[in-house]
This record gives structure tokens, C-alpha cells and sequence, in this order.
């Protein structure tokens, strides 16, 4: 999106509710700032991600989609953020592979007691994107307004 | 191979079996599909094994073996991979399907012929090392390794992994067969090359749905596709969205089951080389997760259901293969 002829990028975030969702109520309540570029959808564990609402996010107009849970062992399903781990890593791959700009995906794992975290991951990945410009080899002109 | 003719007749005839699931003449000879055979007076006009037999009987016995008595089917090497997968998955009634493994020599495709400047086929042989074909011009004889498909010249194994009675002798895995070569070749190239390699690919595709109808692993009794809200069920795309959200999904849903059978680049109407991306999914696993062969045995876990706790991060793609930018 630009924004006064300067690029703005969409962010879709994933959260998982048990952790960095939590993780981002903190960093709100103790003031951290990062980029309102960045939506948050709610998850109930980061292995609820489906491949397909990653390619959807950008098939809408996302320019990067990253994916935040639970750190290894403590899913609060005891597994689902190992499976989303793996699941990840081959999409991740998958879409490197056709020669889409890998650094426009990520996951991150955040806990509910690491409000800075999520905003130094957020404010990270923002940059990151901004630097890589708008989605073009993802993106769904259909979508577009 | 009279020899497969005679076992449908003979295992109808003895009551074994009440149905044979084997291959019968299409549109046109090279063209063979799969039928199902009820008496012996079908088979001897209708079945046919010949090296045009590509088509993977496996996925037919998801809904055969569910039916009333025993059916025989005809398994080459690589469909009995699909059909130890199946089994895996718990798809197939074991008890209903007497399965008869064929040796296999590899199988031809036309296309492949026709290549060799041999036009006109109206009927091939195998004899020996050479294809003889007959053609509208008179015989024509082509190496037998030039006309093979595409999935037969980069056969992972020639081994039936699972039969009841065998035809011919089993063949053994072949680990140099080179099935990965072309994807690494691939990831060698910058992300650019790579994008328009694949656009150039999958801007090709109609949407016509034959890789998935045909796949052992795309048996989903309810498929994603299937969904006209989705924007992928028509070929009516405004860029290229589509066919990658498609054939990115496709390629996932299969990921760890699909055993590389080969039947989605066979069927497919416009060449698109999706083993391309069922190997990138194959040669990910193997190298991240350790060696894995979808229907090689029953026992295995596949490793998209498993894990374990010191698994690399995502952000390994990073730094991984190919030069990225
Ligand atoms: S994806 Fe292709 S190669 Fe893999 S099992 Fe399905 S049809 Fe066979
Ligand atoms: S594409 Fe996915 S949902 Fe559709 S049949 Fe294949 S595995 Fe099932
Ligand atoms: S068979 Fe080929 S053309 Fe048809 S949907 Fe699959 S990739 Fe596309
Ligand atoms: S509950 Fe947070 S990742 Fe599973």
C-alpha cells in the first residue's frame, strides 16, 4: 500500500491465543510500540495454521504473513507447535522454491511474558518486508482496489 | 504378455476372485485405461497389457474394495506403492483385493515415440532392448529406453512392495535413479529464474483437476477444490494466483504421502512437470527429517505426522540451497 508515495506493507500476524496473542496484550499495556501495519488474527494454536490461509493473506493483499506460537514444548496442546513447525518449514520451502521471495513468511515463537519480544519481531519484520516492497508474485489483482 | 491375460482369466475361472481390476483400450491404443472385468468373455475381448499400461490401478480399489466379494488387481512396481499407502491410510479393505504383482520394464509414452520422428503408431511391441512399431508407413523401431514416460526413465524401484502372487521376477530399488537431479538444478537457480520457470509452467494449466481426480493420495472424499468460492475451480484467472495457491496446495495435501507414482504428469493434458513438486516435498523431508518412502512399508510414520523436539526452525529456508535472491 503507499502512503503518501511511501510503501506501507500489509502484515497479516498469526497468533496463537495461548502465547504471543498474550504476548502482544503485554506489549500493549506496557507501551511498546510497533508498526499498526500489522494485523493480528487470532489462532487457537499455531498448528491451526493451514497452508492455505498463508497464500490466501496473500492472494488479499498481504506482503508478508508471519506466524507467531507457543515456544517448543510448551504448546498448549502439548504438540501442535512441533507439526506447525515442520508444516512451516516445507511450505516455507515450497514457495521459496517458486521462487517467492522467502523472507516474506516467518514464525516466531513468542510466550504470553514476552511483550518485547513480539514488538522487536514485529518492528523486525516490518522492515524487512518494507525493504522487499509490495507483494507482486503472490498477489491476486482481483483483490486489488 | 499374454501371460497377465491368462492369470485374469484363469483366477476368474477358478472362482478366486469374482472381479479383475485391470486395463482396457481408450480412445485409442496408446490410450488405455482402467476397467473392471466381471466374466471371462470380457477379458478375452477387452483386456489389454501392453507398455502403454501407465495407469495406477490402486486409487480404483478405494471404492472396489468396499463392494460385495474379491477383485484381483494388477499391480506394477509403483502402484504397489500407492496401494501399501493406501493401505496405510486405512482406505483399502485388504481382506476384498487379491493382488497380483506384474514385473515391470517401464512404461511408454507416445508422446515419447513421436519424438523419435515415428509417426502414424498403430501398434507397438516390445522386443528385447527396441520398441517395434507399427505405423501407418510400415515398421518403425525405436531404443526402448528413448520411448519410455518421463516418471519411468527415473524410476525410484522396481520392487512390488506388497502381493499376493507375483508375474515375472521383483526388481529392486534403484537409489541412483536420478529423480532429484532436476530439482536441484532448480534450486541452483536465483529466485527470479525460478519464478518465471514456474510461471511459464503453471500459467499453462486449465484447471481440468485430472492430477488430483487421479492420485492415489488426493483420494479426499471431500476435496478443498471443490469450493466455488474459492476462485481456484475455474480457469478463469485474472493473474497467476490461482494455479500457485492450487498446485502450492495440491503438492501439500500430498507431502509425505505421495509416492512419487508419477500419474499426475502423466495425465496431465498440458505437460506441466508436477513431479517437480512432489520431489521438492520428497527431497525436503529426506533431507530434513531423514529418509522417508511413502508406501514402502506399513509401519513408518509419514513426517508431516511426526516430529521431533530438536526439528530445525523454519527460518533453516533461509539459509538453505539455491542463492535466494
Ligand atoms: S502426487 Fe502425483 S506422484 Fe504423488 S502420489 Fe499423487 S499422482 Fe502419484
Ligand atoms: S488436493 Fe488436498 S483436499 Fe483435494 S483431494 Fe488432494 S489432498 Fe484432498
Ligand atoms: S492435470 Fe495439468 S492442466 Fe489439469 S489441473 Fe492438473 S496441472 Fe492443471
Ligand atoms: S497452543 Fe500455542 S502453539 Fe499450540
Amino acid at each position: 500500500m503507499q502512503v503518501n508515495g511511501e510503501f506501507k506493507p500489509k502484515i497479516v500476524a498469526f497468533c496463537c491465543n495461548w502465547c504471543s496473542y498474550a504476548g502482544a496484550d503485554l506489549a500493549g499495556n506496557n507501551r511498546l510500540n510497533y508498526p499498526a501495519e500489522v494485523k493480528i488474527i487470532r489462532i487457537p494454536c499455531s498448528c491451526r495454521l493451514n497452508p492455505m490461509f498463508i497464500l490466501r493473506a496473500f492472494q488479499r493483499g498481504a506482503d508478508g504473513v508471519i506466524l507467531c506460537g507457543c515456544h517448543p514444548g510448551d504448546c498448549h496442546y502439548t504438540t501442535g507447535n512441533y507439526y506447525a513447525r515442520r508444516r512451516m518449514t516445507l511450505l516455507f520451502s515450497m514457495l521459496d522454491y517458486l521462487g517467492i521471495e522467502r523472507e516474506r513468511t516467518r514464525v516466531e515463537w513468542v510466550s504470553a511474558a514476552e511483550g518485547a519480544k513480539f514488538a522487536a519481531t514485529m518492528n523486525d519484520f516490518v522492515q524487512t518486508v518494507t525493504k522487499l516492497g509490495e507483494n507482486r508474485r503472490l498477489e491476486d489483482l482481483r483483490c486489488k482496489k | 504378455m499374454q501371460e497377465v491375460k491368462q492369470k485374469a482369466i484363469e483366477l476368474l475361472q477358478s472362482g478366486k476372485v469374482q472381479r479383475v481390476l485391470g486395463w482396457k483400450t481408450g480412445e485409442f491404443f496408446y490410450d488405455l485405461t482402467p476397467a473392471v472385468f466381471e466374466t471371462v468373455e470380457e477379458i478375452k475381448k477387452d483386456f489389454v497389457f501392453s507398455p502403454f499400461c501407465g495407469a495406477n490401478l490402486s486409487k480404483y480399489l478405494i471404492a472396489e474394495s468396499r463392494k460385495e466379494g474379491k477383485i484381483a488387481a494388477f499391480l506394477k512396481p509403483c502402484d504397489s506403492y500407492s496401494f501399501v499407502q493406501l493401505l496405510k491410510e486405512h482406505r483399502i479393505v485388504r481382506e476384498n483385493v487379491h493382488v497380483v504383482g506384474v514385473q515391470c520394464n517401464g512404461m511408454c509414452d507416445i508422446e515419447a515415440i513421436k519424438a523419435q520422428g515415428v509417426k502414424g503408431v498403430t501398434a507397438v511391441r516390445q522386443e528385447g532392448e527396441t520398441l517395434v512399431c507399427e505405423t501407418l508407413y510400415g515398421e518403425k523401431s525405436v531404443p526402448y529406453a528413448a520411448a519410455l514416460s518421463e516418471r519411468c526413465k527415473t524410476c525410484k524401484s522396481k520392487k512390488i512392495v506388497l502381493f499376493d502372487e507375483l508375474l515375472g521376477e521383483n526388481g529392486e530399488d534403484d537409489p541412483d535413479c536420478g529423480r532429484f537431479d532436476l530439482v536441484s538444478k532448480l534450486e541452483a537457480m536465483t529466485a527470479e529464474e525460478r519464478f518465471a520457470f514456474w510461471q511459464q509452467e503453471l500459467s499453462r494449466c486449465i484447471r481440468c483437476n485430472a492430477c488430483r481426480n487421479v492420485c492415489p493420495a488426493c483420494s479426499c472424499e471431500k476435496c478443498v477444490f471443490d469450493n466455488d468460492t474459492l476462485g481456484t475451480a475455474n480457469k478463469a484467472a485474472a493473474n497467476s494466483f490461482e494455479e500457485q495457491n492450487f498446485h502450492i496446495i495440491r503438492a501439500f495435501h500430498v507431502a509425505g504421502r505421495c509416492t512419487d507414482c508419477g500419474e499426475c504428469s502423466r495425465v496431465c493434458p498440458q505437460h506441466i512437470p508436477l513431479h517437480l513438486l512432489n520431489r521438492k516435498f520428497i527431497k525436503d523431508t529426506n533431507e530434513l527429517y531423514g529418509e522417508y518412502q511413502a508406501g514402502a512399508d506399513l509401519e513408518t510414520r509419514p513426517p508431516l505426522v511426526d516430529f521431533t523436539q530438536d526439528d530445525c526452525e523454519p527460518s533453516v529456508v533461509y539459509t538453505r540451497g539455491g542463492n535466494g535472491k
